[in-house]
C-alpha cells in the first residue's frame, strides 16, 4: 500500500508540507509548504524561533502530531530500506497513524530524542526496561539478547558499568546520562534517521559540548541521516552540514552551513546571526531583531517576514509571498532581494 | 525496602499508641459517668432515693473510681493481650460480645463498597481521560455525580425498592426470614451477600464519583507527559502505552487515600443502615455515647482508626511498590 518507486536517493523528502491545527479561535496554519530532502548519513540542522514549526515538522515524520492536527497538503516520503537491497518508499502521509505500519517507522527506522531527557524518560520503569522495550518492538530478538543489546548501547554512549546502570531508575542518572540514555535507546533499533528535537539545550553548556560531540561520532559510526532541530546557531555550526532556516512554518532560507554562516542571504537570517553575542564585543547591545513573532492566527499577507524586515518594499513585500531563489549550488532563499 | 518495612511498623505502633490515649480521653470526656447513668436507669421513678455513696459503690462495682491512667492501662492491657475490650454496661454483657457480630458485617461492607468504587472507577476515570470531551466522558461523569449529589437514604431506598419488586428479594435486614435462624450453609451466605449488594451499590456510587475525577485528571496529566509522547515514538502500540505508563501513575493518588475512603464510608454508613435495617457499628457508636457506655464506643473508635491507620500503612507499601521513587528515595 501506499509505495512509491525510489526517485531519488533521499532518504527522506518532505515535500511542501502544510499542517493546521483546529483550535477555539479557528484553523491555524503551523507549517506552510515546508520541503527538506535529506540523503543517507547527512546532518541537517532546522534552525527557528519558538512557533516557528519545526517541532511540528518533526513530530508529522512520525505522526505523532497532537489529535486536532490535520495534514493538510504535502508528502513526507520516506524510503524504506528493507534488508538492504529492494528500497520502497512510502508517504508517510498517507499511512494510518495508529497501523502498525507506522509503528515499526518510529522508533525502527526513525528514532526521536527530545529535549528533556528528565521527562523522556517515566520515573517508574528502569532505563533497561524502557531501553529493552524498544529493542523488542523493532527487533527480531528474545530478552536476554535485548539486554545484551541494551547494555552494549548504553557502553557505546559512554556510561560507565552499564550492567548495573541498566537497572537504575532514570532518576538515579545525571542529566546529562539520561540524554546519553536516550540516545542509546533511539539508536538501539539502528535507524536510519534520528530525529533530534533541542537534546542538548536543557543541559550545562560543557554537558551539551559532550553530547554533541557523541553525537557526531555515533553519525560516523553508525551512519544514521539526523535532522538537528535547535534555535541554537552555535549549536548548529558544530554538527551540522546543511542548515534549514523556518520563520513562522515556512523555509526562509536553506543551504550548507559554510553558506549560511558566512554567506547568508534572508534578512531574517542575516539577523538571526547578528544576534549571536560575540566573546570580545564588550559593551554593544546585543542585536535584536524588532518586533516579536506574529501570531499564528493572524500571519502576515506577502513575506511572513515583512512585519519585522528592514529592507522591505511596499506594495510588495507585503502583497506577494516570494518564491524560492537558488543563490548557490545548494543555497536557497525566499526573498525578493533575490529574485 | 525492609529499612521502610520497619520504619512504617514502627510508625503504625506510634500511631496507634497515641490513638488509644485520644480514644480514651474522648471517652472519659462527657460529662458524668455510667454508675450515674446506672443509677437513674435502674431506680428513677422508684421512690428509692440514692445517696453519693451509693453511686459510689456502684462505681467501684464497675471500676470507675480508679484513676484515670490506672483504667487506660487495664484497659489496653486487656485489648493487648487478651483482645477483650472491657465490659458493655448498657447491655450487661462484653464489648466483644455486642460488637462481635457487627464488626464482620460493617469490614464486609467497607470492603466490598472499597473493591466495588475500585473497580468501577479506576477503568471508568481512565477511559474517561482517554476519550476527553466526549459524549462517554461527559455522560459518565453526569451518571458518577448523580451518586454524590443524591442523598443516599433516598438512593438506598429506591434501589430497596427496585430490589424487591424487580428481585423479589426480602425487605432490608441481614437475612431472609428463611435464613434469619437457619445454621450457617452455603445458602444463608448466598442470601446474605444479596442483602449486602444495595448498601454497597448506594455507598459505592457516591465514592466512585470522587474517585473517577482524581483518576481522570490524573490520568490526564500523565498522558500529556513527555515520556508518554517518547514511548509513542519508539513504536509502543497505543493500548499497552497507555496502560503502562499514563495508567499505572493515574491509580497512585487512589492508593494514597485508601484511608481517607475508610472513613468517609464509614461516616456515611450508619444512614444507609438504618434505612435498610442493618446492624452495623456506626449506629452502635452512636448509641454508645448517648448511653456513656464508653467501652462500646471506645472499641469501636479504637477499631475504625486501626482500621484507617493500618489502611494507610497498606497503602503506602503499595505505593512504594508502584513507585520506585518512594521506595528509593526513602518517601
Amino acid at each position: 500500500m501506499n509505495t512509491l518507486p525510489a526517485q531519488s536517493d533521499a532518504l527522506l523528502d518532505i515535500r511542501d508540507l502544510a499542517i493546521s491545527f483546529k483550535t477555539d479561535e479557528g484553523k491555524v496554519r503551523a507549517v506552510d509548504g515546508v520541503s527538506i530532502s535529506v540523503k543517507p548519513g547527512q546532518i541537517i540542522g532546522v534552525v527557528g524561533e519558538s512557533g516557528s514549526g519545526k517541532s511540528v515538522t518533526m513530530q508529522s515524520i512520525l505522526r505523532i502530531l497532537p489529535g486536532n492536527a490535520i495534514v493538510e497538503r504535502g508528502e513526507i516520503l520516506l524510503r524504506q530500506s528493507r534488508n538492504g537491497s529492494d528500497a520502497e518508499v512510502v508517504d508517510v502521509t498517507q499511512i494510518n497513524p495508529n497501523s502498525k505500519r507506522m509503528r515499526s517507522i518510529r522508533g525502527g527506522e526513525v528514532a526521536m530524542i527530545f529535549q528533556e531527557p528528565t521527562a523522556s524518560f517515566s520515573p517508574v520503569y528502569t532505563i533497561g526496561n524502557q531501553m529493552m522495550e524498544a529493542i523488542l518492538l523493532h527487533r527480531d530478538v528474545n530478552k536476554p539478547e535485548a539486554r545484551t543489546i541494551a547494555i552494549d548501547m548504553l557502553a557505546r554512549v559512554g556510561i560507565s558499568n552499564p550492567e548495573r546502570r541498566i537497572d537504575q531508575y532514570p532518576f538515579e542518572f545525571s542529566g546529562g546520562m539520561r540524554q546519553r540514555a536516550m540516545i542509546a535507546l533511539a539508536l538501539s533499533c539502528n535507524p536510519s534517521l534520528l530525529i533530534a528535537d533541542e537534546p542538548t539545550t536543557a543541559l550545562d553548556v560543557t554537558i551539551q559540548a559532550q553530547v554533541l560531540e557523541l553525537m557526531k561520532d555515533l553519525q560516523r559510526d553508525l551512519g544514521m541521516a539526523i535532522l538537528f532541530i535547535t534555535h541554537n546557531l552555535g549549536v548548529i555550526a558544530q554538527i551540522a552540514e546543511e542548515i534549514v532556516v523556518m520563520y513562522l512554518g515556512t523555509i526562509v532560507e536553506k543551504g550548507p552551513t559554510r553558506e549560511i554562516f558566512h554567506n547568508p542571504k534572508h534578512p531574517y537570517t542575516v539577523n538571526l546571526l547578528k544576534a549571536i553575542p560575540k566573546v570580545g564585543q564588550s559593551r554593544t547591545r546585543l542585536a535584536a531583531i524588532e518586533g516579536n513573532v506574529p501570531s499564528p492566527l493572524e500571519r502576515p499577507t506577502g513575506c511572513i517576514f515583512h512585519t519585522r524586515c528592514s529592507q522591505r518594499t511596499h506594495g510588495t513585500c507585503d502583497v506577494y509571498a516570494p518564491k524560492l531563489t537558488q543563490i548557490g549550488p545548494d543555497h536557497t532563499t525566499s526573498c525578493f532581494l533575490y529574485e | 525496602m525492609v529499612k521502610f518495612l520497619l520504619q512504617r511498623v514502627l510508625g503504625l505502633a506510634v500511631t496507634m499508641f497515641f490513638v488509644s490515649i485520644m480514644v480514651f480521653a474522648i471517652m472519659e470526656l462527657p460529662p458524668g459517668d455510667y454508675a450515674e447513668r446506672y443509677a437513674f436507669r435502674k431506680f428513677s421513678g422508684t421512690g428509692v432515693t440514692l445517696s453519693e455513696a451509693d453511686i459510689q459503690s456502684i462505681r467501684v462495682d464497675l471500676g470507675l473510681d480508679k484513676p484515670p491512667w490506672e483504667r487506660y492501662i487495664s484497659w489496653i492491657g486487656g485489648i493487648i493481650t487478651r483482645f477483650d475490650f472491657g465490659p458493655a454496661f448498657a447491655f450487661e454483657t462484653s464489648v466483644n460480645k455486642v460488637i462481635g457480630q457487627r464488626i464482620w458485617l460493617t469490614l464486609a461492607i467497607l470492603f466490598s463498597t472499597l473493591i466495588l468504587t475500585y473497580l468501577i472507577a479506576i477503568p471508568i476515570g481512565i477511559y474517561a481521560a482517554i476519550r476527553r470531551h466526549s459524549i462517554a466522558d461527559y455522560s459518565l461523569t453526569v451518571f458518577s455525580y448523580l451518586g454524590l449529589a443524591l442523598p443516599n437514604f433516598l438512593l438506598a431506598l429506591v434501589l430497596l425498592y427496585i430490589s424487591v419488586t424487580a428481585f423479589g428479594s426480602s425487605v432490608g435486614g441481614l437475612f431472609s426470614p428463611e435464613y434469619a435462624n437457619a445454621p450457617w450453609s452455603f445458602a444463608k451466605a448466598v442470601d446474605l451477600l444479596q442483602h449486602l449488594i444495595v448498601p454497597t451499590i448506594v455507598l459505592a456510587w457516591s465514592a466512585t464519583a470522587l474517585q473517577i475525577q482524581t483518576v481522570r485528571a490524573t490520568m490526564l496529566d500523565e498522558i500529556n507527559k513527555l515520556s508518554v509522547a517518547a514511548a509513542r515514538a519508539r513504536g509502543v502500540p497505543e493500548t499497552r502505552l497507555l496502560l503502562k505508563y499514563p495508567a499505572r501513575l493515574a491509580i497512585n493518588p487512589v492508593v494514597s487515600t485508601i484511608g481517607f475512603d475508610i472513613n468517609r464510608i464509614f461516616s456515611e454508613l450508619p444512614i444507609v443502615a438504618l434505612v435498610l435495617g442493618l446492624p452495623e457499628l456506626g449506629e452502635l457508636l452512636i448509641k454508645s455515647f448517648l448511653d456513656l457506655d464508653m467501652f462500646v464506643a471506645g472499641a469501636i473508635l479504637l477499631i475504625l482508626t486501626f482500621m484507617i491507620v493500618f489502611m494507610n500503612f497498606l497503602s503506602d507499601i503499595v505505593l512504594a511498590m508502584l513507585d520506585p521513587r518512594v521506595r528509593l528515595q526513602g518517601g
